[in-house]
């Protein structure tokens, strides 16, 4: 007999189960030898709650009504719930706060890829402390689960959501021409972003930074040599660069293009890639407008990784060798 | 793998010629490739061969590093999380609105049906052109030979990608609007695109020169 299960989602066997808990296992050590408390929180949110943290970059995959008549979301990731959980039950704490959790998320998909709808997160948040060193604290926590679950040629893409605009204040692009700009570069579109850089007839060097900037990744010594309004543009990467020790530094590729995909990021963003997948194992940020959003202003940041897509890179390093 | 390490898609048909060129002059070897013509894989030249519209698929899973294909396809695969490198400038071409010549039946329809009917390959790009000037169409996808729909009474009008305009001559159909100028371009998948950045910076060196 066949009984199917939505779309998107799909059973664990013990075989896979066995894994999948190892690398969970590994997680949570370093979460806890890190200081970060574990929490849980309802996989089911009120869709308002949600919308504090804006849905672009992910979309929420399930949406139902209780008995009230309430609209219900499956939470499309666990750094909204925290927020509100930080917000409304450590309203007085004193801050920095360390939590993380293992939990499943749920997204909407895009079509014909074998996408999941529902996936598992294992993250941090570090709330209440700013720019550099919480971000430093962050990636490196990062870095130790990664190490610990024993993957190899990872390595962590390092970008600034503010970098291209302080760049666009810096020439001065505002307005109607500055989205048009933004939005070609969400769309990873160079050839575009050429195209609408040289039709604004700037001065020949800002044109120049204009495109030449976002396509720059490399070591540490990439933030040295960006001249003009780049100069001020990478301040907050260069802070951040400073403050990592080799272990992680030694990871980093700094991406000066690099955008993340959610609406709350502020300053400086990560993403993981690993030489045996095409797409990025996991990702985080700083988000340091999202708790003020639920009325505690808090500066913050935080990551997730994917456990199965963690799981694949692993098992493809291992094929590899 | 070729010299500098790269997985390469490479379109058969139209654009592969042109590709091929490309890539001999930028110092890869693609004999091999020329010399095989039903050999979709090889792996010492680091190329792989596939549709133009199959290139963003392999590139953004991250079974090729890099690509060529159409813009065309990018713009009908608009959703692809693949970064657009470079405009390789061969392979021009135009989409076209085309309809049968003599008095335009799709302005007809338009205005007595309050929509027109429009075969193409490219839903996608025809919705958008349609939204973007505000008419109201109807369209029908067809994967072959798109001129025969507005002969058979199938549509009143095709979106359609032509180089010369002579297959739209020889079936009796006149181009009314150009929606798009395209040419080739390159695309990297995301990852490949930090972890094997030199190689990537190095070819798009290359291409600059070239």
């Amino acid at each position: 007999m066949i009984h199917p299960i939505p779309s998107g989602t799909r059973d664990v066997l013990p075989d896979e189960m066995r894994e999948l808990r190892a690398i969970t296992a590994a997680a949570h050590d370093v979460f806890e030898q890190a200081g970060y408390g574990e929490v849980a929180t309802p996989a089911l949110e009120y869709e308002s709650t949600l919308a504090r943290g804006g849905v672009a970059g992910a979309l929420p995959a399930y949406r139902l009504f209780d008995e009230a008549g309430d609209v219900l979301v499956l939470r499309s990731d666990m750094t909204v719930p925290i927020a509100r959980l930080v917000a409304t039950r450590f309203e007085h704490a004193e801050p920095p706060l360390r939590l993380s959790y293992v939990a499943h998320a749920y997204r909407g998909v895009r079509p014909q890829r074998g996408q999941p709808r529902e996936f598992l997160q294992a993250g941090i948040e570090l709330i209440g402390a700013p720019a550099p060193a919480g971000s430093a604290e962050a990636l490196t926590v990062m870095c130790d689960v990664l190490d610990a679950v024993g993957l190899e040629r990872y390595r962590v893409g390092v970008g600034d959501v503010d970098l291209y605009k302080t760049l666009l204040d810096g020439c001065d692009v505002q307005g109607e021409a500055r989205e048009r700009l933004l939005r070609q570069l969400v769309g990873r579109d160079f050839v575009g972003l050429a195209r609408e850089v040289e039709a604004l007839g700037l001065a020949r060097e800002a044109t120049e930074l204009l495109v030449r900037v976002p396509q720059m990744r490399g070591g540490p010594e990439i933030l040295e040599r960006l001249g003009g309004a780049a100069e001020a543009a990478a301040e907050g990467l260069r802070g951040l660069s400073a403050l990592l020790p080799p272990r992680v530094a030694e990871r980093v590729i700094f991406d000066l293009g690099l955008l993340g995909g959610l609406d709350y990021y502020t300053g400086a963003i990560f993403e993981v890639y690993d030489p045996a997948l095409g797409v990025p194992i996991g990702n985080g940020g700083r988000y340091d407008d999202l708790l003020g959003r639920f009325g505690r202003p808090l500066p913050a940041v935080g990551f997730a990784l994917t456990v199965e897509r963690l799981h694949i890179a692993l098992t493809g390093e291992e094929r590899g060798r | 793998m070729s010299a500098l390490g790269l997985t390469i898609a490479v379109p058969r048909g139209a654009l592969m010629e042109g590709s091929l060129d490309l890539l001999d002059r930028l110092g890869i070897d693609t004999a091999e490739v020329r010399a095989n013509d039903r050999k979709l894989l090889f792996r010492e030249a680091g190329i792989v061969t596939m549709r133009p519209s199959d290139v963003p698929t392999y590139v953004e899973a991250g079974a090729a590093d890099i690509g060529i294909t159409g813009k065309d396809v990018l713009m009908e695969q608009s959703e692809r999380e693949v970064y657009e490198l470079h405009d390789l400038g061969f392979g021009r071409c135009v989409i076209v609105l085309a309809s049968v010549a003599g008095e335009d039946r799709a302005a007809e329809a338009l205005r007595r049906l309050g929509v027109m009917r429009v075969a193409t390959k490219y839903p996608k790009i025809a919705l958008r052109h349609f939204e973007r000037t505000g008419r109201q169409a109807e369209i029908v996808e067809v994967k072959g030979s798109v001129e025969l729909a507005p002969l058979t009474g199938l549509v009143e009008t095709i979106v359609d990608l032509t180089a010369t305009g002579t297959t739209l001559r020889e079936n009796g159909l006149v181009v009314r609007e150009e929606i798009a100028v395209v040419t080739a371009r390159l695309i990297a998948n995301p990852v490949a695109h930090k972890l094997k950045a030199a190689a990537i910076d190095e070819l798009m060196e290359r291409l600059r020169a070239a």
